[in-house]
This record gives structure tokens, C-alpha cells and sequence, in this order.
């Protein structure tokens, strides 16, 4: 096509959505009266969705969009957080017998990083992606479960704020982020230490559960007409299969937990083996979790990466049905690897075989989906920009770290290189490569989408290659001092290992990666204020979000529109229906079935409410002051139930001013809405 | 004239954008100063967490320990003397450790008692506070306890001495230790009743 | 942009190559994985190797496959390129052929390793029961290692703490257990690792076939010193290894001068005499390591020092400097009681 071509493309495009916005009316009024009647509409929905505001509407916003931020910032702080311990470790460990940190300080920090980074940063980080953005995706104007959502972000910010507290007045974690027992027992961790680690994965474990019911009842039930399942945004598909994860890997950890922090104050024998307990009862619990946990941490970034590829390649996505089919089948398997962690302990050989198949056949669905991306990628006219620049980073560096997966996956090899550096090498490789690198790249595609603003490209480049570069000469030197025998969680090591050299350059690139997540904090900072300003599609991508103004409005779509294809934006007609007949006067949406999206009923979105604090507060009672004494459950469980009923029989619109204003009440309707025919 | 009077409420307005601006930063940083307030209270006593490998020389002595309250003279009481031990996680749960591994509950046994007195209920016969114990454990006592003076250090033996009061619940309860992570003979210390410790006379030699 | 891109590559080559040069360079080494000096470890080894080969085969060609898809680059605004959402067919059905032949060589792959790392696995514990070599138990405390020389004649049983012993060519196998929590018994020149978990008895035979001291570590984190908890295994033919077992299942020397019997004095009326055992004296405590032939051992401290007088006195003086947190309290001799008590403690062959 030539340029001119594709012009006059883009014009009627715009055309066809003025068109569009008329038969809406089914009338063949004048523009500019269309125009006032539809501005008309949007005032009032924008009083309707009108946020809440000072010190109490802080507390009670409902918003996802909202709610999603927060916890986008305060995951970041607890990026750096980690960064920061990792970068403490990284000078203790630059030079053999180094007395920059005290053991009992190095044992608590890298406990904190692991804990910080796995519990405190990426699981709600990428679970926060999905709960901005799913909505904006399968075209609803909330989430299902608002409520629901700003409590999971309470108890997020309750148990950060608790593990933190803690380290700083030297009651920090010391058994490391999975605190084996019975290191953690009662008899060889003395004091609360362990009892707080314990007791803050209760909290960010029920963060992530009401995360993932949040997204699974958006994704499922609230999606545009005309977006079957067949239609459904990668990216989408991805949060849905981490939320089905999550809910079946959560409470294997909530025993985990539960069994070592009940053997900590009430003296149960769980895990004590001259009891009748089992020690290694505690790893296979925590491991049935912890191995699903890095694909809960992963698979959201696959679905990252899906949509800009599409967008940076212009064209569809090359064996979408293969794509979705891997993220499922590598969400099943990966519930049958956890043994892989404990190739060191008495399990009969035999038993272990079958997860060292697991392990290396988990491999496959990957490849899958590496394979077709670049298949996407492959003669593309590609115009490198910062995304797609992270992207290409995620191939390169995640593609090492799996291999060496794979290596670890035989259990001979891994007697050798099991809790090494090499497996150090190994988890950043893939999580950093597979998570944070895929995470900087959505960051930046979707910085327009969220502010409005574009980040500045050069930055960005900037950003990338310090990363990129410092990342890899951090963890790469790593898997040979694994080799020579360096093993895990040591606070020093003598000179005559010979591990002084690789040490000290792994040092210097950990301070190259912190440089590069720095000009992404000051490019962000600088953009918010002086970037270019993006209109609602500035990657003319594909997807629903982009169909809406940057930043979008409170209720997200004025008529959610009716869904022709997998590539809405690029696959809509002239005449492309939308939903007509959704109060403008109080919150609601539409909910459509399982497979085919048909729509089923008008639904009300609950408003702002002050009951998720006051439930996240009365779980505060009962989980804190439970590390000290069981009574605090009694009182706190009285508390939570008591807010509970509050929540649920007390009047859902009494923060909506709105809705008080003009006497609306909630109900559930159960009429479809008019569609508009496909008038020629 | 205008401009004038558009001046004030130019300014108001800055104002109102200025707050705007501030006030949802100011919520959250309030938020969390408040449940950080909370936590800080919660965990104000955190001697509990203290390891002490260095150890610094001892401010108990074995000798002129009083028995009794009776004290003949003016100057006041001395002042019992408080042990550091007692504040200490680590130190109750070492003590534990040490209690076991140089066989004290050889004749005490798990505090019940045997060859030697019990330890976990309220009668003392050589007195309750820190440095009666230490005393005891240092000099030894008639009846068959034996010395420990140059034989265990003394750190470890107020290690030893905070086990020791624990095991009649005397200590706060997050410091004192839970359940063995061995074969369990009695309720964990952190779960016992605290006893009224009361005098009792030596055993009589039969 | 593509003349800026081709010298970033070339300066990543440069750099990947420097890197490589630096982490190969040091490829041999007393407690490396890849210098193998017994069956065990070598066909690790090998198994290794050959992952390596095959998995950098896979990654060069992903790589390749995917800098050629970058082959398009373009610097103009992707606004003016329409979507493509009905690609040629005949090209879309050749991506689908590869792809599919690509998965199928990747799982042929990778079922080729899983057998060839099934069949190096039970090579390691296919003879297990039925070696006839030595037995030792090892015990895992937090941190350090005891050792006991099993034997049929009970006579030949010791105890002694962070060295072993081994005969050239000789299989021997390994009892592991956890006293306390749970540890990881590793020495990469030998053998891959295996957890000492309390509760549970783990074996694992490893064979020296060259003579040598080979450093192990322990592998799981086992609390405020897991850094340093090291053994020796010191591997020696098999009359030196005769010679040394004999000398180590006497007991002790009695001490022949003054100073050496005061020496002993001062061990068995301070608080040494409380966790260390020396056979033939009334010192019997097994809490800490067994000090009946202390002066044999080449290190102190779980491979933490070297065992030499000075290191010896300031282990005694002051543990808690060089190595915080273990279980050894710091102690106060005089000059003069030290200087005798190290006498004695060197005396012990």
C-alpha cells in the first residue's frame, strides 16, 4: 500500500467512527448535535463514576484503575527496597572475608530480598497489570469485585509495612525466603523473627487470591459482546491462567505457613520429626507452592509480550491458538515440578524421575511460544522502540535461563549444582529475564495509556542497555562460580577459593543494573511532567484499551463497543455496533456469558466503601498481635466478621454522592440492552 | 482592573492545585506513619532479637548473694540485679540448648526433678532471682550441686539462668522458648503457668 | 541505526568473549564441579559437558533465528504500516512447518537428555548396598562435621570432626545424617551433594581415584554460619590411609612433660572439658568435635583456619571474632595456662 493509501485509510477510519456514533442514535441528526448529545451523556458519567475525594476518598476508591496505581507504585518501592538489599549483599560478597556486613545482618537481608521480591513485588505487580488493564481490554467499565479489590490492596500494604517494620528494628526474617525446617522451628530460630515471615505471607497470600478472583470474574464474565473466548486478548488469557494458579498454589503455602507458625506458638508437632512430624513434610508444602509461584510471576509477562509484539510487527499474531494452549498446559505442569527443589533429600530415585521429566518437559510449551513470536517477528518492518527493545532483551536472557533449567532439571546434574551460585544465575536469568524485563517493557507501552504521557525513547534506550548489560555481567559469571563450587546464602567465603574475581565483577554489574533501573525512576518522574503527550493509541495497536481517550475517563468506555475480531481496533467495520442502554445516572455494566460473551444482564457496580479497610483493619488484629498470643484471632476474627456484615448488608451506594444525589438505587436488571442492527 | 481582580483568585486557585496535588500523597504517608506507629509499639521491647556472640564480662557475682529479704542495718537492699538474658529470645532458647547438653537435666531432669530438686515449680530452696541462681550454679550447693565455676562461661551461665527461670514461667512470654524440636517431656516453657516463687527448705538428708 | 546497532553487537562479542575468557580461566580449582577426580564427579562431569553442548547449540540458534527476524528494521513511524491480519498463506504454512519441526527436534532433545541424565543417575546409586568399601557416618550439627569410621571389629570405630580419610580407589559410602538442622553434604570434586535432614538417614558413595585433599562445603543453609562449615577429604594410597585409620583408633598420648601435663590440666578443669572428648581421659563430652587427635587434622574450625599455633590460640581466646555466632564461647587463660594448654592440644597425634 502506498502512503497515500494509507492515509486515506486512516481518515475513514475516523469517519467510520463518526458513523458509527450516528446510527448509534439510529437518527440522521447533524454532527454537531450528535456531538452535544454525546457530550451530554459524558458529563453525566462522569459524575455518575465521579471519584471520591480528600483523606476519606483515599480510603474508599474503588476505582481499578486507581487501585491498580497504588499498587504499581508501592510494589516499585518494593523493587528498590530489594534492590537495595541485593546491592548490600553484592559489596559484602565483592572480596573474601569481607566485614562490611555482620552475618546475622547478611543471613536477614538476602532472607528479606528473596522475601521481598517474590511476595512483596512481583506477584502484585503483575497482578496489578491485569487488574488496570483487563478491564480496558475485555471492554468493561470496572471490575468485578470492586470492593473486593482496594481490601487485596490493603492487606498488601498491611503486610509490606509489617515485614519491613520488622527488619528495620532487627526482628527481620533470617531463615531464608522459603525458611526451611527446622532452621525455623521453634528450637533454632528464637524470638519473632521467623513468626513475622510466617505471618506476612498470610497476608500477601490473600492479597493475591482476591487478585486473582478479581481478574478470573472480569475476564470471564464481564466481557464486551462479540469477544468469545476465542477472541480474547493474549494478554488476558495469561492473567486468566495465573489466577487459576494462584488459587490452587496459594493454599499449599497458607499450610505451609500456618502448620510452622501453629508449631511456633501453640506447640504442634507438624514438622517435628521425634514427634511424628516430618521435616521434609514443610519443603513439599512449600514447594507445591513455590514452584507455581515463579510461573505466576512468569506467565504475566508472557501475555505481556504477546500484544507488543502485534503492535511493533503490524501484524496478527502467528499461532494464536498454539499460544494460548502453551500458557495453559505450562500452568498444569508446572503444578507437577516441585520435587525438583529436593532432588538432595532420601525421595526414591524413581519418584524423582517422573518430576525430572516434568521439569524438562515443561520446556516445551515455552519453546512453543518463543518459537511463535518470532514467527510474528519474522519479515515484520520493525521500528525498535523501548518496548519492543525489552522484549527482544526477554528473548536473549530467558531463553539462557530456561536452558539452564533444563540443566537442572536432571538430577544428577543438579546433586551437583542444586543450592550453588549456578541456581542463583539460573532464577535471576528467569525471573529477571522472563518477568522484569517483559515488566519494563508493558511499563513503557502502557505509560501513555495510564499519564497520558509518553516516555522519553532515549531514556528508555539508556535504560535498556544498562540493564541489559549490567543484568548479564551480574549473573552470568555466576553459573561458573556455582561450577567452582561456591554454594548459596554464604555471607563470605575464604580467599583460597579462588571466587574473588568473578565475585567482584558481579558486584560492579550489580551496580551498572541499579544505574539502569535509575533513569527509569527519572524518566518516569520527568515524563509525568514533560513528555510527549500521547493521544488515546499512540502505538496504533490493536487492542480495546486504546480505543479509549489516555488517561481514560473513571468509567472507562462511553458505549462499550461490540467486538468483531481478535484485533478489535484494527478489525472494526463502518457499521460496527455498540452497546446502547447503560445508565448514565448510576454505576453499571454488562455482563455477558462464558464463551460467547452474549449479554446477559445489567449490572451494578458497587461504589466507593469504607468496609474494605475496616475488613483489611479487623484481619490486622487478628494476624499481627497473633505472632504473640491465639487470643488476638478470637478478637480479630470478631472484628473481620463484624466489618464483614457491614460490607455486605450495609447500603453499597451510602460513598457514592452521586447516587445519594439523585436517589438511585442498586438493583439487578435483568433485561439485555438494545443492540443496534446493521442498518446498510 | 481586570487583572486585578483576577489576581486573589488566580492565587486560589494555585492554592487549591497545590493541595490537590499534596493531599493524595499526604493520605498514604499518613496511613502508613499510623500502622507503623502501631508496629513500632508492638515491637518497642525488641532486646528480644538481640545476639550478643562478643560477650562482655559479667556484672553478677556468686558471693554476698542474699537469700532473704531480712537486712539488718541502714543503707537499703542491694538491688537484685537483673539479668540481661532475661530480655533475650536467643538467650532463653541457648540456655535451653546448654541446660541439656552439659546435663543439668541429668538430675533435674526436664524441671520435674530426681536426683535433684525440681526446677519448674514455685519452691526455691537457695532463692529465685538471677543471682541466687547464679550463685548456685557457680558455687554449687550442698546436697550434691555440683560447682561449675571455669567450667561454663559465664554468658552461658546467664543463659542457663534465664532457662532456668523460664521453666516456672517466670519471663515475658514472646523470650521464653516453645517447643523442643526433640522428644517433648513437658508443656513448652512459653505455655507454662507462672508460678509464685516461694522459699522452701533444703531436702533432708535421709 | 543499523551501522549503531552492528557496533553494539561488536562490542557485546567483545564483551561476551572477555567474560567467557575470565569465568573459563578458572575452571580447575579444589571444590569445582568440573574437575572431577573420582567416578562419581566424572561422569557428572561429562553429563555436564554434554548438557552444556546441546543447550549452547539451542541457544545460538534460537539467537540466530532471531536477530534474522530483526532484518527488517525500519526507522519510520509504524502509523503509516497497515496491519497485516491476512498474511499470505503459503508463507504463514511454511512458519507452521518449521515450528513444528523445531518443537519436535526440541522434545526429541530433550528426551535424549532426560535419558542420558536417568542413565548417569543410577550409575551413582546402582551399587549403593553393595559396596564393599568403608562406611562413615557423618553427622551434620550446626557447624561442623562428625565423623565416625564404622566397623565390623567395634574396636575400630573412632569419632573425630572435619577431615576424612579415604583410601585411593576405594568406593566408600556415606550414612548422612542431621543433628540439628537441616545440612548439605557436598564435595564437588567427588560427588554431587545430599542433604542431612534430622530424622532421616540419606547415603550417598563417592571414590577418590586420584590422591589429593579435595574441599566440601556444607549446601543448605543451616543458620548464622552456613558460610563456613567446610570438611576435608583427603585422599592418600592405601597404606598411608592404613597408617592413619590405626593411629586414629588409639586413644590419646598421655602427656609426657611437665608442661604437657599441665597442659591437660587446663583442659580438664576448664571449661574445654565441658563439649570436647579426648579418649583416655576423663574428658568425654561429645557436644563439640572430638579433640583426640586434634593434632593431625589440618584445619580448626570446620576448614575455617588453618591449624597452626597461632590460629589454634586465637580459636581458643576468641572464636566468636573469626567465626560469630558458633557455639564456641570465648575464653580467658592466662598466658602461661594458654601456652600449656596448646602444648598439650599440638601434642595430640
Amino acid at each position: 500500500m502506498s502512503h497515500e493509501e494509507e492515509q486515506k485509510d486512516l481518515v475513514s477510519h475516523k469517519k467510520a467512527q463518526k458513523a458509527q456514533e450516528r446510527k448509534a442514535f439510529r437518527t440522521t441528526i447533524a454532527d454537531d448535535d450528535l456531538e452535544a448529545a454525546m457530550e451530554g451523556e459524558r458529563q453525566e458519567l462522569e459524575r455518575t463514576w465521579a471519584r471520591p475525594t480528600g483523606i476519606r476518598g483515599w480510603f474508599t476508591d474503588t476505582d481499578h484503575k486507581v487501585i491498580a496505581m497504588r499498587y504499581i507504585k508501592t510494589a516499585f518501592v518494593f523493587f528498590i527496597f530489594g534492590g537495595i538489599e541485593a546491592a548490600l549483599m553484592r559489596i559484602q560478597l565483592s572480596r573474601p572475608n569481607n566485614h562490611f556486613l555482620s552475618p546475622d545482618q547478611y543471613n536477614q537481608i538476602f532472607t528479606v530480598h528473596g522475601t521481598t521480591m517474590m511476595f512483596l513485588f512481583a506477584v502484585p505487580i503483575v497482578t496489578a497489570m491485569g487488574i488496570y488493564l483487563v478491564p480496558l481490554m475485555v471492554g468493561a467499565r470496572d471490575v468485578a469485585f470492586p470492593r473486593l479489590n482496594l481490601f487485596g490492596y490493603f492487606i498488601y500494604l498491611i503486610g509490606g509495612i509489617f515485614l519491613y517494620t520488622g527488619f528495620v528494628l532487627n526482628t527481620g526474617p533470617d531463615a531464608g525466603w522459603f525458611a526451611y525446617v527446622p532452621l525455623s522451628g521453634p528450637a533454632y530460630s528464637p524470638g519473632k523473627r521467623v513468626d513475622i515471615w510466617a505471618q506476612m505471607i498470610t497476608f500477601t497470600e490473600i492479597s493475591a487470591l482476591v487478585g486473582a478472583i478479581v481478574v478470573i470474574g472480569t475476564a470471564f464474565k464481564m466481557r464486551a459482546p462479540g469477544m468469545t473466548l476465542n477472541r480474547l486478548p493474549l494478554f488476558v488469557w495469561a492473567q486468566v491462567v495465573t489466577s487459576f494458579m494462584i488459587i490452587f498454589a496459594m493454599p499449599a503455602v497458607m499450610l505451609a505457613s500456618g502448620f510452622l507458625a501453629s508449631d511456633r506458638l501453640i506447640d504442634t508437632h507438624f514438622f517435628n520429626p521425634a514427634e511424628g512430624g516430618d521435616a521434609i513434610l514443610y519443603q513439599h508444602l512449600f514447594w507445591f507452592f513455590g514452584h507455581p509461584e515463579v510461573y505466576i510471576i512468569f506467565i504475566p509477562a508472557l501475555g505481556f509480550i504477546s500484544p507488543i509484539i502485534v503492535t511493533f510487527a503490524r501484524r496478527k499474531i502467528f499461532g494464536y491458538l498454539a499460544l494460548v494452549l502453551s500458557l495453559i498446559s505450562t500452568g498444569f505442569i508446572g503444578f507437577g515440578l516441585w520435587v525438583h527443589h529436593m532432588f538432595a533429600t532420601p525421595i526414591p530415585q524413581l519418584g524423582q524421575s517422573f518430576f525430572s521429566a516434568a521439569s524438562m518437559m515443561i520446556a516445551i510449551p515455552s519453546g512453543v511460544q518463543i518459537f511463535c513470536w518470532i514467527a510474528t517477528l519474522w519479515g515484520s518492518k520493525l521500528n525498535i522502540k523501548t518496548p519492543l527493545l525489552f522484549v527482544l532483551g526477554f528473548f536473549a536472557i530467558f531463553v539462557l535461563g530456561g536452558l539452564t533449567g533444563v540443566m537442572l532439571a536432571s538430577v544428577p546434574l543438579d546433586l551437583q549444582i542444586h543450592d550453588t551460585f549456578f541456581v542463583v544465575a539460573h532464577l535471576h536469568y528467569v525471573l529477571i529475564g522472563g518477568s522484569v524485563f517483559p515488566l519494563f517493557g508493558a511499563l513503557y507501552y502502557w505509560f501513555p495509556k495510564w499519564t497520558g504521557r509518553m516516555l522519553s525513547e532515549r531514556a528508555g534506550r539508556w535504560n535498556f542497555w544498562l540493564m541489559f548489560i549490567g543484568f548479564n555481567l551480574v549473573f552470568f559469571p555466576m553459573h561458573q562460580l556455582g561450577l567452582n563450587g561456591m554454594p548459596r546464602r554464604v555471607y563470605t567465603y575464604l580467599p583460597e577459593t579462588g571466587w574473588g574475581t568473578l565475585n567482584l565483577i558481579a558486584s560492579i554489574g550489580a551496580f551498572i543494573l541499579a544505574s539502569g533501573v535509575a533513569v527509569f525512576v527519572v524518566n518516569v518522574v520527568w515524563a509525568r511532567r514533560a513528555g510527549i503527550v500521547a493521544g488515546a493509541n499512540p502505538w496504533k495497536a490493536d487492542s480495546l484499551e486504546w480505543s479509549i481517550p489516555s488517561p481514560p475517563p473513571n468509567y472507562n468506555f462511553h458505549n462499550i463497543p461490540v467486538v468483531q475480531g481478535r484485533y478489535p481496533i484494527w478489525q472494526m467495520t463502518v457499521d460496527a455496533p455498540v452497546v446502547r442502554g447503560l445508565s448514565t445516572t448510576k454505576r453499571e455494566t454488562l455482563v455477558t456469558s462464558v464463551m460467547d460473551a452474549q449479554p446477559e444482564l445489567r449490572f451494578d457496580i458497587p461504589g466507593p466503601s469504607i468496609w474494605p479497610l475496616m475488613v483489611a483493619l479487623g484481619a490486622t488484629v487478628a494476624l499481627i498481635p497473633g505472632i504473640f498470643t491465639p487470643w488476638a484471632f478470637l478478637v480479630g476474627a470478631i472484628l473481620t466478621g463484624a466489618a464483614l456484615t457491614a460490607w455486605f448488608f450495609g447500603d453499597p451506594n451510602y460513598e457514592n454522592k452521586t447516587a445519594r444525589e439523585t436517589g438511585e438505587r442498586s438493583e439487578t436488571v435483568s433485561r439485555t440492552p438494545e443492540l443496534q442492527p446493521k442498518e446498510v | 482592573m481586570e487583572f486585578k481582580e483576577n489576581f486573589p483568585a488566580k492565587a486560589q486557585r494555585r492554592k487549591e492545585k497545590l493541595q490537590r496535588r499534596i493531599r493524595p500523597v499526604f493520605a498514604p504517608l499518613r496511613l502508613c506513619g499510623k500502622i507503623f506507629c502501631l508496629l513500632l509499639l508492638c515491637f518497642a521491647s525488641c532486646k528480644r532479637e538481640q545476639r550478643q556472640f562478643a560477650q562482655p564480662p559479667s556484672n553478677f557475682k556468686s558471693y554476698d548473694v542474699t537469700m532473704s529479704d531480712l537486712h539488718p542495718g541502714s543503707p537499703g537492699l542491694p538491688q537484685p540485679v537483673p539479668n540481661p538474658s532475661d530480655q533475650r529470645a536467643f538467650d532463653t532458647n541457648e540456655g535451653k540448648r546448654l541446660f541439656t547438653q552439659y546435663n543439668c537435666s541429668g538430675c533435674h531432669f526436664n524441671g520435674g526433678g530426681g536426683i535433684g530438686p525440681p526446677l519448674m515449680d514455685e519452691k526455691w530452696i537457695y532463692g529465685e532471682n538471677p543471682e541466687n541462681i547464679y550463685s548456685t550454679i557457680i558455687e554449687g550447693r550442698p546436697n550434691g550441686m555440683p560447682s561449675f565455676r571455669q567450667k561454663i562461661p559465664d554468658a552461658q551461665v546467664q543463659q542457663i539462668v534465664a532457662y532456668v527461670r523460664s521453666m516456672s514461667g517466670q519471663l515475658r512470654k514472646d523470650v521464653m522458648p516453645t517447643r523442643n524440636d526433640t522428644m517433648n517431656a513437658r508443656r513448652s516453657e512459653q505455655r507454662t503457668e507462672r508460678e509464685k516463687p516461694q522459699h522452701s527448705s533444703p531436702p533432708l538428708n535421709d | 541505526m543499523i551501522k549503531t546497532m552492528s557496533t553494539t553487537l561488536h562490542t557485546c562479542k567483545r564483551l561476551v568473549a572477555l567474560t567467557a575468557a575470565l569465568c573459563f580461566s578458572s575452571c580447575g580449582g579444589i571444590q569445582s564441579a568440573i574437575n572431577p577426580a573420582g567416578p562419581n564427579a566424572q561422569s557428572l562431569s561429562r553429563l555436564w559437558w554434554w548438557f552444556f553442548v546441546v543447550c549452547s547449540i539451542v541457544f545460538v540458534l534460537v539467537m540466530v533465528a532471531l536477530l534474522l527476524s530483526l532484518r527488517n528494521r525500519t526507522r519510520e513511524s509504524s502509523e503509516l504500516v497497515a496491519p497485516v491480519l491476512e498474511p499470505p498463506a503459503e508463507a504463514e504454512r511454511r512458519r507452521r512447518n518449521v515450528i513444528i519441526s523445531a518443537t519436535t527436534l526440541s522434545g526429541i532433545t530433550l528426551f535424549v537428555l532426560l535419558v542420558v541424565s536417568f542413565s548417569a543417575g543410577r550409575s551413582l546409586t546402582a551399587d549403593l548396598p553393595h559396596k564393599n568399601g568403608l562406611n562413615v557416618d557423618v553427622v551434620g550439627h550446626q557447624w561442623w562435621w562428625e565423623v565416625r569410621y564404622k566397623d565390623v571389629d567395634a574396636s575400630n570405630i573412632f569419632t573425630t570432626a572435619n577431615e576424612i580419610h579415604i583410601p585411593v580407589g576405594v568406593p566408600v559410602l556415606f550414612s548422612l545424617q542431621g543433628a540439628d538442622v537441616i545440612h548439605s553434604f557436598w564435595v564437588p570434586n567427588l560427588a554431587g551433594k545430599k542433604d542431612l535432614i534430622p530424622g532421616k538417614i540419606n547415603n550417598l558413595w563417592l571414590q577418590a581415584d586420584k590422591p589429593g585433599v579435595y574441599r566440601g562445603q556444607c549446601a543448605e543453609y543451616c543458620g548464622m554460619q552456613h558460610a563456613q562449615m567446610a570438611l576435608w577429604i583427603v585422599a592418600e594410597p592405601q597404606e598411608q590411609f592404613n597408617a592413619w585409620r590405626q593411629a586414629q583408633t588409639q586413644t590419646s598420648i598421655p602427656p609426657a612433660s611437665d608442661s604437657l601435663k599441665r597442659g591437660q590440666q587446663v583442659f580438664l578443669s576448664s571449661t574445654c572439658v565441658m563439649c570436647h572428648a579426648i579418649n583416655g581421659t576423663p574428658a568425654g563430652s561429645n557436644i563439640g568435635p572430638n579433640l583426640t587427635h586434634i593434632a593431625t587434622r589440618n584445619t580448626i574450625g570446620a576448614a575455617t583456619l588453618a591449624n597452626t599455633r597461632d590460629h589454634m590460640a586465637q580459636w581458643i581466646k576468641d572464636s566468636q571474632s573469626v567465626k560469630p555466632g558458633n557455639k564456641m564461647p570465648q575464653n580467658n587463660f592466662s598466658e602461661a595456662d594458654l601456652q600449656a594448654l596448646l602444648d598439650y592440644l599440638q601434642s595430640l597425634k
